[in-house]
């Protein structure tokens, strides 16, 4: 029997498809900004002068990296609430995310605030900056526009893995897959389209970055 | 509910493991095999190869894993094939490991000298054998750290496969945390499997990686 493809369907499911999408710029744009807040103070402990917090953070980053996303994500879900921690999925799902996305940031972070030269410190200060306000305008966002690419990139893997927080039914794009091809039967059209939609997700992401990239860090970045 | 004592829990994962251990070896080979396949394309001089070899890429590094293997779960039935999650998750995983190998062996070959090919045409190698003789074995050689940093990636990519009902490590786990509500424990204990496969690995990469950082 000869399988016929069917997309009859889509047209009355363009809502959900938005909706899901919408869900998981939402949540990759919450992790990209909680989880470089996280590793700027990552890296900044890592070259701090507390060694047990350096080796806090590298513990934090080996154990993150050396495990699955989805089992993080099980273990926050299901195995935090018998330790009297009930997370609601959507606060779930962004913890997760913004855990591992930092874990991998850090280092990239770090690469780039140590190829920032040291006279741009001192100049800074010689100016009369105190070290803070040295370090935020005149350190990081050299730093940030050094690491763009790398960071951009890890940005869009994160994006593509939180296709599992599905698994803990946040309603992002995966999750509207599974009830669309519940509801219409029709499971290769409905991933087939929903991959599509992550593949023009994924382009539109890269280049808007390199567009914000361009106006906020200046011509450093392409 | 079952009792089981810790050591039951621990014993089942245990026996699960090696699930994810022959899921990862065999979605590495095929992911190699497939790979190479597409580094050709992808260093071909035919310009559709390249094109190809390309699209390919953007298409797997683009698209969420899990999508990868719904469609391979949902739509190799399609072409008349009845598939198992076994089947469905190493060929899922197998091309989705040969994107990213042929990324990594092309950024490998494109490191080497140029003169390395321009001598190899002058002693009268034809294409294939300047790949296979000169090419490709110093290519290998320059990515074995980043390849094996993959395999760590790969591994743990298998927990997915339990989405798709494949009886490896976290599937066991889920089973097991049905049955006992503990879901901390049984959890956590799989974090540390994966942590005992993939630590050493990163660790070899990282060995590697000061090693061949370019001779």
């Amino acid at each position: 029997m000869k399988y016929a493809l069917d997309f009859t369907w889509l047209w009355g499911s363009l809502g959900a498809l938005a909706s899901g999408a919408a869900m998981t710029l939402l949540l990759i744009a919450c992790t990209t900004v909680f989880g470089l807040t996280i590793s700027i103070l990552g890296a900044a402990a890592r070259r701090g002068r507390y060694p047990w917090l350096r080796k806090l953070v590298g513990v934090y980053v080996e154990v993150i990296r050396n495990t699955p996303f989805l089992v993080q994500l099980f273990f926050i879900f299901f195995g935090l609430p018998s330790i009297g921690v009930r997370l609601d999925p959507m606060v779930a799902a962004i913890l997760a995310m913004t855990l591992n996305m930092a874990a991998y940031t850090i280092e990239v972070v770090g690469a780039g605030l140590d190829a920032v030269p040291k006279g741009q410190r001192e100049a800074a200060t010689a100016l009369g900056m105190r070290p803070r306000l040295a370090f935020l305008k005149v350190v990081l966002p050299q730093a940030l526009a050094i690491i763009y690419p790398a960071l951009t990139s890890q940005i869009i893997i994160m994006m593509l893995e939180s296709a599992v927080v599905s698994q803990i039914s946040v309603r992002e794009l995966a999750q509207e897959a599974d009830l669309l091809q519940a509801r219409t039967f029709r499971s290769f059209e409905t991933y087939l389209v929903v991959t599509l939609i992550y593949l023009a997700l994924s382009a539109a992401v890269r280049r808007g970055m390199i567009l914000f990239g361009q106006r906020m860090l200046g011509a450093g970045v392409k | 509910m079952i009792e089981f004592t810790f050591w039951d829990i621990l014993r089942n994962l245990l026996f699960a493991t090696r699930w994810t251990v022959l899921l990862s070896v065999a979605a590495f080979v095929g992911g190699a095999v497939v790979g190479v396949a597409i580094l050709f394309a992808r260093i071909s001089v035919a310009r559709w190869a390249r094109r190809f070899g390309a699209g390919y890429i953007a298409l797997f590094q683009g698209t969420p894993l899990l999508m990868q293997l719904f469609l391979m779960f949902f739509g190799l039935p399609m072409l008349g094939l009845r598939i198992e999650p076994w089947t469905a998750a190493v060929c899922g995983l197998t091309f989705y490991a040969s994107a990213y190998l042929a990324e990594i062996w092309r950024a490998g070959v494109e490191a080497l000298p140029r003169g390395q090919s321009e001598a190899a045409a002058s002693l009268g190698l034809h294409r294939l054998q300047e790949l296979r003789l000169v090419i490709l074995p110093q290519a290998f050689r320059i990515t074995r750290a980043p390849v094996v940093g993959f395999l760590v990636q790969l591994i743990k990519s298998t927990a997915l496969a339990s989405i798709l009902g494949f009886e490896e490590l976290l599937k066991t786990a889920n089973a097991i945390n049905n049955a006992t509500f503990e879901p901390f424990k049984v959890y956590g204990l799989v974090a540390v499997i994966f942590f005992l496969l993939c630590y050493p690995l990163t660790q070899y990469a990282r060995m590697l990686e000061g090693k061949t950082a370019f001779r």
